[in-house]
């Protein structure tokens, strides 16, 4: 019960594109249309589902203050474990999509390496470390953390498709009008906040 | 020397990272909600892209082609790792509210833009030059937008009052909205559209 709390929390609440603003740059270059918006989706909730109980673990039994060595703290290491661990689950999971499965690896193939530098990926597993939590909990909130981006970007796809034919100002066209419908987006998941 | 003026007032206002290259926006809308966090965060953000432009274009001519990205990422964390921990020592209180944004700074687009972009090619000082001249044209954009939400949405600056809040007898009737997630996005929007108002070749198709 209170996993499903979690979940449904960290994708409707805590969304992390919405609310927290992570990994805007992708979100914002990646959402001209809803099938390329969708496969990115979906490559996140992978990776964040994998890449957060990972850190995890390393965290609680590398870094933690005498989990390697007696007395001594490596969570100023954090960082630079987390980047690597991200980076090295994205390359293992292109080769193993390559090698099993090919219609998959070409829908997601570009978009993997995207993933490496996205903040909301980090982000997720920062928040894991500072919130605490342990491994179910990091696999739910990875899960729910993916499945709430995603979820967003795919709304933003489908408004910015759609306002291909309407009259925008000279000036907010393109990148403008995209913050500003994203704000509309993000004042419309701000209603979730009561339940 | 009006050649390095150059590099460092470009990316200010002409080439402005934010406005018109779209990179690293997460934590500068992230950040915004309080003056004080922005600045520091444009403080350490100005300072690690120098730093870590220069120590790339240093050893620019030794890094091997295929293993670049892990070699500047690996100087781009050394340097957010120890802005960190100096955060952490001397600015505990701002540690804490930018939380895992000073963190974040490693995946800023602007630090691995600017190194694969300009430090690779470039000797060192142009390089460090750069990095000011970008981490300057990110800190504008989050001062402004700082400035507007804290003084529209608490009245104050930097912590002092500047408009009376009801609350305190005053007459400003704080703009709850500004300090939520939404108005940073409609802020950025407009602040896009100023900017290319007085600057139409920038407008997109």
């Amino acid at each position: 019960m209170e996993y499903i709390q979690l979940i449904v929390r960290s994708i409707f609440i805590d969304n992390l594109a919405l609310s927290f603003f992570l990994g805007m740059c992708t979100f914002l270059a990646v959402s001209k249309r809803v099938s390329t918006a969708i496969g990115l989706g979906i490559a996140v909730i992978v990776v964040q589902t994998i890449t957060l109980p990972v850190n995890n673990l390393i965290l609680n039994h590398f870094l933690k203050e005498n989990a390697l060595v007696d007395g001594v703290s490596l969570t100023f290491l954090s960082l630079i474990c987390f980047i690597g661990v991200i980076a090295a689950m994205v390359q293992i999971l292109e080769m193993t999509l390559d090698r099993y499965f090919p219609p998959l690896y070409n829908a997601l193939g570009i978009f993997l390496p995207l993933i490496t530098v996205n903040c909301a990926i980090l982000g997720g597993s920062l928040f894991m470390e500072q919130r605490g939590y342990n491994l179910m909990e990091s696999v739910c909130y990875g899960f729910g953390s993916g499945t709430g981006w995603a979820l967003a970007i795919i709304i933003l796809a489908a408004v910015r498709e759609r306002c291909k034919y309407s009259h925008i100002p000279a000036g907010l066209r393109g990148l403008g009008i995209t913050f500003i419908t994203v704000g509309l987006i993000a004042m419309a998941f701000m209603t979730f906040s009561g339940i | 020397m009006s050649e390095y003026k150059e590099i460092i007032l470009k990316p200010i206002f002409r080439n402005n990272p934010i406005a018109l290259q779209v990179l690293g926006i997460c934590s500068a809308l992230a950040v915004t909600t309080k003056l004080e966090t922005a600045i520091t965060m444009s403080l350490a953000v100005t300072v690690v892209t120098a730093c870590s432009s220069m120590v790339i274009s240093f050893i620019r001519n030794f890094i091997p082609d295929s293993i670049r990205m892990i070699v500047q990422m690996v100087v781009i964390a050394s340097f957010v790792i120890v802005t960190d921990q100096v955060l952490k020592a001397y600015a505990f209180e701002i540690s804490r509210q930018l939380s895992v944004f000073v963190g974040l700074i490693i995946t800023n687009c602007i630090l691995m833009g600017r190194a694969e972009a300009f430090a690779m090619k470039n000797p060192p000082i142009p390089s460090f030059l750069d990095g000011i001249g970008n981490g300057l044209g990110y800190s504008l954009v989050l001062v402004i937008l700082a400035a507007a939400r804290e003084l529209l949405g608490s009245g104050k600056l930097l912590g002092m009052t500047v408009f009376q809040t009801v609350n305190d007898g005053g007459w400003f009737q704080p703009w709850g909205l500004m300090l939520l997630a939404p108005s940073a996005f409609f802020l950025i929007g407009f602040f896009i559209w100023i900017l290319r108002t007085f600057d139409p070749s920038q407008i997109e198709e």
